[in-house]
């Protein structure tokens, strides 16, 4: 037998490695924490790995998880032995087929990364609400707590549905498990065969469906009979418990590790104990061990399995001495009695006493307590103060542990202080940017130290919800034993700092234990570093007693050509000083994961890390830290004091990661926040801004049009307006008749601005005598940020024009302020600025239905969102229903809104007398489809207000409720491909079929980018994705053409990068087309693999390629006899490779395959120009012009 | 009448040689160019720019934003397969080698000699018969003396030549002061051929736009004049042997070369413009010339022209513009 090996890997590729090497079929549905597990399946099949039977199992992508689960169910019934993986609302999407599965008691095992269900808001993290709202379904629940359970369960529960029948669901924490990487032993496949008998395969074979031996399931049943079928199952839940207890014990002879269906850790004569399910029982047997060894007479209970539940089991692995009981539940089920696990124990022990097996000296008193919601940290500290809860005469019931609830007061107080961790279990911290890449080689150090040396290993990685300048954080454990801390390491024996600007961000050394180590990268040497520090981190450093490392980590990185990458720099600096390894090893063995990484990928990236790990250690330097403090320079506020007080006292400490502190009082009770707080958060992230030159300036607005974080404006005001300007603020003479004599400014956002340069690209002006300056050059931002920040100040105090005075062109759409500003987008998006654009356009009297996604992450994470407000406090209102369910979500505002305003009209017309027959006849024939025209449609409501006010009726009270609507709405739906092309489209097609006015706009990025690039039916032919890794072999679906073919649907395909003023048009027609409005927008996006500052020179390409054809099809064009499609880009005079050539997606399919590639390129250009062919006849049509008497057709 | 000749110590059927181009690339214009009787293949140029790049920038790419994000550690999947760098172009090696039993020889396009080279090695173990070195390379600098630039090429050659075994033919610009000197020293250096001369990309200029607009001009005969003139200076004066690539389109234009002192003769434009065919066409021509003027092979015509032997020599030196000035009236 295979010796078994120790890997260092994340909770979802354990659980994937086992759940590959035993089936057939894997149809799957990318979502987060679960996704990993899918994309690990495909690339392994991919690369033809095996499973235990020798086959490659299919992986097949669906387009949402309720389509996976049918797919699922469809294999099963067919004879496959088929898993999917999935979490939360995906989960939840299975359940109708869950029920069926189990009904038809089938042979199955799903894994789930178990994450919280949207409520009052999404949280992609970890808690159980997903997994407790299946305990119905019919499924057997098993439960794992670690990245070795969940790899042992994932065989456990395979082998014990084959025992059993009863489908499992095997389930683990998102992300604490999901995501943590930890040393375990690898299950060989010799250890998996001999769990999967032959016999039992065969004997789910030998159910299915096959018309050799017909058979029928899926009946309809009556009265007369379902009930008692229904009862037919129940032997084998009977059994089932039993028959997975077998399995653990087939394990344990097998592998060592001994699992029981509640497995009860402590003292054996407990007089508490604490049941708990998933990870925190990890934590919970550490902080037990720790107590015992104070004399504490406490224990923990693990559930294991949890469907079927176990009486038996349950009540002879609970200590007979046990006095109290906590039931922890990781689920909140509001206006329960309690949360499941607690009833469930409340129940068994009932059921136990009444039964008389109850062994107990005293009848245990059972409060039950609620933990760890949405990953919320569950630490030693929290479980001390649940046991010194139950050594209460009356411990509290249902009590929340690791919060504080100053409303309701049900929180337990507990000390934050506390901290168990043994000494010789070494803790690391490290504050990076995603960009630098130090997650990466944290990854890396913990692979090199848990497989190169006896220590055990574990790394567990805070994300940022922003995507650009997004901070990490990685906490990382290395010890002699298995690491059971599944919590934030608190007390750090090592801190780095890889990024200068964290200083005055984040309360860093907080993590530092005393006598520890804090490396920095300084852009400062070590003569000159410490008068740099702000005060307060000096103070940290010579009260903690830290040794000070630093390095000029940048430097070091671009004098080796390694550009903005210095996570392997910084990882020698952590091996260097560290000592966990000899240095010589270390270093080899970096270089060693060097290699292994890039080996493959080019010997000149190899070669450059190298010199980069060589060239590090001459730059590390200690510095001699000073005896006293010196800097007067404290840390700046996190906002500015004149922010709104729910942004200061809320928003700001999230912003400074201390939003665990924050009481539920702090909270809205449903979820509603203001809009407009990315103003007060500046992230200063830029390295160069641009800086204008009103000389060289054409005033064409482009700048600001492709600007994804509206960080750059241009303004036209009266040149006294100009009083007070700070001296450096620029102004010049507006050029153009329209606003003759007036001043224009463009000004950047010093403070709010990513740096990525889109906006210097797209700038056409060039100063002729020197071409390579432009009205807009990029320059470094810190010598800029305090007078810009002051520029920017007077600038946004400058009155806004009077938008009836806009005409709307590109130009002038730049003029309407943006109501969405400063998202947590990518540098360089290419889907914001088409949100901007909607905002700006449409936004003092829109509503926004977003499709989870990219979109709704950067439009709704907190702790600050980007829809903003105007002058007059109007501005987008905005909400995420779900993924699926976006364009019905939207619809429904419509509806809303269309009664809102029938009824507003009906109520006029029956209070005209009192009102006044002219302003009612003027409020009902309103033209609003100019600006002047609502903002005159404004006055009139007001108007209409006070005389309501004085009319006093109830209907007048009514009306006045309902004014507002007699302005015109717009209500945009706003997603992503996956959600239009895939999981939404159903609704979407049910929507657009109705005729009521809606407009969609769909940000096509071609793939599932908030989850990591996983290909879509948007994803084009030829281009690589996750789930199409070999190059997508089916064309893009052609959402357009579907939609016309409705014939009265507004369509457009637009590219703002590419042709703007058709955008501009495109967005304007589908506001004021009376029906539904399809609005189908390129988006370049950081998973096609290039540069985004050259996004829009890749939206000409698609264009000018012929891939992304411009057109408007109007239906409205129809009544004139013309044809309704505009094509509004010519023939493709590019071909296709010129587009594709510059983008990894396409690059690395050609790369693998240069053969396969050139076939799909040939598919994909033959795809090109027939498309287009289609698309040029049908704009050539000519329409029957309707005759005298004839119904419109077009319009609603 | 025998067209065979010695190119690089490597004997070929005759002297045309598809030089280095895109058609390399695509194995089936590889089988087409064997069909039409062509001497030998150089390869598509792998450069040095592409190699560095390409890994650099795509790994920049792939890894910027990975690891940033908790629901997206990376946008791209991983297939094992994925390579970046020469590795494709070093298998085309072997399929040309295998579909035409032809000499072919690996083009490296570079400016320094930092570790790329190393792909020398790896041509030579993809089976090539020899190495063209084409060094292209710009001084911009008012400080860089020309002997520093001629240092550099030397250097190039120098490295390569001490990593591998193969015969090395270096691709020159005519931008050299003294390109006999050079000659010599590229001949001591361990050059075994010399290939006149290289065509610059010359970017032209798009004055709506402020930008200088790249495109790639096929050449035309009348380019075949400069090199004539330097095959002669050189032939017989260096033991190197000498090929000519820029400016052949018909047959006469591969004699002229040919007597001018080319033991091989490289088409690229006459092929793109016109087909792989076109070597069987330009073969069957310049044969059935040589045959009307009773050549029993090629090696009489080889350096017939050159400055040594041609009647009147003054016509490749000074002369020759002093001689056409004389004779223009305004």
């Amino acid at each position: 037998m295979a010796v078994r090996r120790m890997i260092t890997l994340d909770g979802n590729e354990a659980t994937a490695s086992v759940a590959h090497r035993t089936n057939e079929v894997i149809a799957i549905y990318p979502i987060t924490p679960s996704s990993n597990m899918g994309e690990f399946a495909d690339e392994w099949s991919a690369q033809g790995r095996k499973n235990i039977w020798g086959i490659v199992p299919l992986v097949q992508e669906m387009q949402s998880e309720a389509g996976a689960a049918g797919a699922v169910h469809g294999a099963l019934q067919a004879g496959a032995l088929t898993t999917t993986f999935t979490a939360s609302q995906g989960l939840l999407l299975m359940i109708p087929n869950m029920y069926k599965i189990a009904g038809e008691l089938t042979s199955y095992c799903m894994h789930v990364s178990a994450r919280t269900v949207a409520t009052h808001a999404l949280s992609i993290f970890g808690d159980h609400s997903d997994v407790m709202a299946c305990r119905q379904t019919g499924f057997a629940m098993l439960s794992s707590g670690s990245v070795q359970e969940a790899h042992d369960f994932a065989l456990i529960g395979q082998a014990a549905t084959l025992r059993s029948r009863v489908p499992m669901l095997h389930f683990f924490d998102g992300f604490r498990t999901s995501h943590e990487v930890s040393k375990i032993e690898e299950l060989t496949d010799d250890d998996v065969r001999s769990m999967i008998p032959d016999e039992l395969v065969a004997a789910h074979r030998a159910r299915c469906l096959t018309p050799d031996r017909p058979l029928l399931r899926g009946t309809a049943q009556n009265p007369d009979t379902f009930f008692q079928a229904r009862e037919a199952c129940n032997p084998y839940y009977f059994a089932c418990a039993d028959l997975v207890q077998a399995e653990m014990d087939r394990f344990a002879a097998l592998a060592g590790r001994h699992y029981h269906l509640f497995d009860y850790h402590g003292d054996p004569e407990a007089d508490r104990v604490v049941v708990i399910m998933g990870s925190g029982g990890d934590t919970a047997e550490e902080y037990v061990d720790w107590a015992r060894a104070r004399g504490e007479k406490i224990g923990v209970l693990r559930v294991r399995l949890y469907r079927p539940f176990s009486v038996k089991h349950f009540v002879q692995a609970l200590p007979v001495t046990v006095k109290a009981i906590a039931v922890l539940d990781r689920c909140k089920e509001p206006g329960a009695i309690g949360d499941p696990l607690y009833l469930d124990v409340i129940a068994a022990l009932r059921e136990a006493h009444e039964q008389g097996t109850s062994r107990f000296v005293h009848c245990p008193k059972v409060v039950g307590g609620r933990y760890g919601l949405s990953s919320k940290e569950f630490t030693p500290a929290m479980l001390k103060a649940v046991y010194d809860e139950l050594a209460k005469d009356e411990p509290r019931n249902h009590f929340t542990v690791g919060i504080l609830d100053d409303v309701t007061r049900l929180s337990l107080p507990f000390d934050a202080e506390l901290d168990i961790e043994p000494d010789d279990v070494k803790r690391a911290v490290f504050f990076g940017l995603g960009a630098d890449g130090t997650v990466g080689a944290n990854k890396n150090s913990i692979k090199i130290i848990a497989e190169e040396t006896d220590n055990w290993g574990q790394g567990y990685f805070v994300y940022d919800s922003k995507k650009a300048g997004a901070v990490t954080i990685s906490h990382l454990r290395f010890g002699p034993r298995r690491i059971r801390s599944a919590y934030l390491i608190k007390r750090a024996n090592f801190v780095a700092c890889h990024q200068w600007v964290f200083l005055d961000k984040y309360d860093m050394l907080a993590y530092a234990a005393p006598g520890g180590t804090f490396l920095l990268n300084s852009p400062y040497g070590p003569d000159r570093v410490w008068d740099e520090l702000p005060r307060e981190v000096q103070e940290q450093i010579i009260e903690k007693k830290l040794r000070l490392f630093v390095i000029d980590a940048y430097e070091v990185a671009r004098s080796t050509g390694m550009g903005v990458r210095i996570n392997t720099i910084m990882q020698t600096c952590f091996f260097a000083i560290s000592g966990v390894l000899p240095r010589e090893e270390a270093i080899g063995q970096i270089k060693k994961a060097i290699k292994k990484t890039y080996g493959k990928k080019g010997d000149i990236v190899v070669q450059k890390n190298f010199e980069a790990v060589d060239t590090t250690l001459a730059n590390l330097h200690e510095v001699a830290v000073p005896a006293a403090v010196t800097a007067t320079r404290t840390r700046p506020p996190i906002v500015s004091d004149r922010a709104p007080e729910l942004v200061r006292n809320v928003t700001a400490v999230m912003m400074a990661n201390k939003g665990d502190l924050l009481p539920v009082s702090a909270f809205p009770v449903d979820g509603t926040w203001p809009t407009a707080t990315t103003q007060w958060e500046k992230r200063n992230i830029a390295l160069e801004i641009p800086v204008w030159d009103p000389a060289v300036c054409i005033q064409c607005n482009k700048c600001a049009a492709i600007c994804p974080h509206a960080a750059i404006r241009p303004k036209v005001y009266e040149p006294e307006q100009l009083a007070g300007a700070p001296e450096t603020f620029k102004s010049t003479e507006y050029r153009g008749p329209e606003f003759k004599g007036m001043r224009y400014t463009i000004q950047v956002a010093p403070e709010d601005c990513t740096g990525c340069t889109l906006c210097a690209v797209i700038c056409p002006a060039k100063d002729k005598t020197n071409p390579r300056h432009k009205a807009l050059d990029m320059a470094p931002q810190m010598p800029l940020r305090e007078t810009e920040r002051a520029n920017y100040e007077f600038f946004l105090a400058l009155p806004d024009p009077d938008r009836a005075a806009i005409k709307v062109d590109v130009k002038g759409s730049q003029f309407f302020r943006p109501l969405f500003e400063y998202s947590g987008a990518c540098a360089g998006c290419g889907e914001t600025p088409y949100v901007k654009l909607l905002t700006q356009l449409f936004g003092d009297r829109a509503l926004i239905a977003n499709a989870t996604g990219c979109s709704s992450i950067y439009g709704g994470n907190l702790p600050t969102t980007p829809y903003a407000q105007d002058a007059n406090g109007r501005g987008p209102a905005w909400n995420n229903s779900l993924f699926e369910d976006n364009a019905e979500f939207g619809y429904g505002y419509r509806l809303a809104i269309d009664t809102h305003l029938d009824q507003a009209r009906h109520l006029l017309g029956q209070l005209a007398a009192q009102i006044g027959e002219n302003l009612v006849d003027e409020l009902l024939g309103a033209d609003q489809s100019s600006e002047a025209g609502i903002a005159a449609q404004r006055e009139r409501v007001a108007a209409l207000r006070s005389r309501l006010a004085t009319i006093g009726s109830p209907e007048a009270r009514r009306l006045d409720a309902l004014a507002e609507y007699l302005v015109k709405k717009s209500v945009w739906i706003v997603g992503g491909d996956g959600w239009a092309y895939d999981i939404g489209y159903g609704g979407l097609d049910h929507v657009i079929a109705q005729g009521r006015d809606v407009n969609l706009l769909v940000l096509d990025t071609e793939v599932y980018s908030n989850t990591g690039g996983q290909a879509s039916k948007a994803t084009p032919l030829g281009a690589a994705a996750k789930f199409a890794m070999a190059g997508k072999s089916q064309p893009k679906k052609d959402l357009g053409m579907i939609a016309m073919a409705y014939g009265n649907v507004y369509v457009a395909r637009v590219a703002l990068g590419a042709r703007d003023a058709q955008a501009v048009r495109a967005f304007q027609e589908a506001d004021s087309y009376p029906g539904p409005s399809l609005v189908i927008a390129y988006c370049h996006c950081i998973a096609h693999g290039f540069d985004l500052a050259q996004g829009c020179e890749q939206q000409r390409l698609a264009v000018e390629t012929g891939y992304w054809p411009l057109y408007r099809f109007d239906p409205r064009r129809i009544e004139a006899g013309e044809s309704p499609l505009k094509l509004d880009s010519a023939a493709p005079k590019l071909p296709l490779a010129q587009y594709v050539r510059n983008e990894t997606r396409y690059r690395m399919v050609e790369q693998a395959n240069p053969e396969h590639f050139r076939h799909l390129m040939q598919a994909a250009q033959r795809e090109v120009t027939n498309r287009f062919a289609w698309y040029e006849h049908l704009a050539k049509l000519t329409m029957p012009v309707r005759t005298e008497g004839e119904p419109s057709g077009s319009g609603n | 009448m025998d067209l065979s000749t010695s190119y690089l110590g490597l004997k070929l059927a005759n002297p045309l040689l598809a030089g280095s181009s895109p058609l390399a690339d695509d194995l089936d214009a590889v089988k087409r160019l064997a069909e039409a009787g062509v001497g030998g293949i150089v390869m598509h140029s792998i450069f040095e720019e592409q190699i560095t790049r390409e890994q650099l920038g795509t790994i920049m790419d792939m890894e910027l934003h990975a690891e940033s994000f908790a629901e997206a550690l990376s946008y791209f999947p991983s297939p094992e397969e994925y390579r970046l760098g020469p590795e494709r172009y070093l298998e085309q090696i072997r399929k040309v080698k295998e579909a035409t039993g032809l000499p072919v020889i690996g083009s490296l396009n570079g400016v320094t000699p930092a570790g790329w080279l190393d792909y020398a090695r790896h041509v030579e173990q993809a089976g090539a018969d020899a190495i063209e070195l084409n060094v292209y390379y710009l001084p911009t600098q008012p400080w860089e003396t020309g002997e520093e630039v001629e240092r550099r090429t030397l250097d190039i050659v120098r490295t390569v030549r001490g990593a591998v075994k193969l015969p090395i033919a270096v691709k020159l610009s005519p931008f050299f002061s003294s390109i006999p000197n050079l000659a010599r020293q590229l001949e001591l250096a361990g050059a075994g051929a010399l290939v006149v001369f290289n065509r610059f990309y010359q970017p032209d200029i798009d004055i709506e736009a402020l930008e200088p607009k790249v495109h790639l001009e096929l050449s035309t005969s009348a380019e075949l004049l400069l090199r004539l003139r330097w095959l002669a200076i050189l032939s017989g004066q260096v033991k190197v042997d000498l090929a000519v690539t820029g400016g052949v389109h018909t047959a006469h234009d591969a004699i002229k070369a040919l007597m001018a002192g080319a033991s091989a003769v490289q088409l690229v434009s006459v092929l793109l413009a016109r087909g792989p065919e076109q070597v069987k066409v330009i073969r069957d021509v310049m044969q059935n010339w040589f045959e009307a003027h009773e050549y029993e092979s090629v090696q009489q015509a080889i350096g017939s022209m050159s400055l040594r032997r041609s009647p009147s020599p003054q016509a490749f030196t000074r002369a020759n513009y002093q001689r056409l000035l004389a004779g223009w009236r305004p």
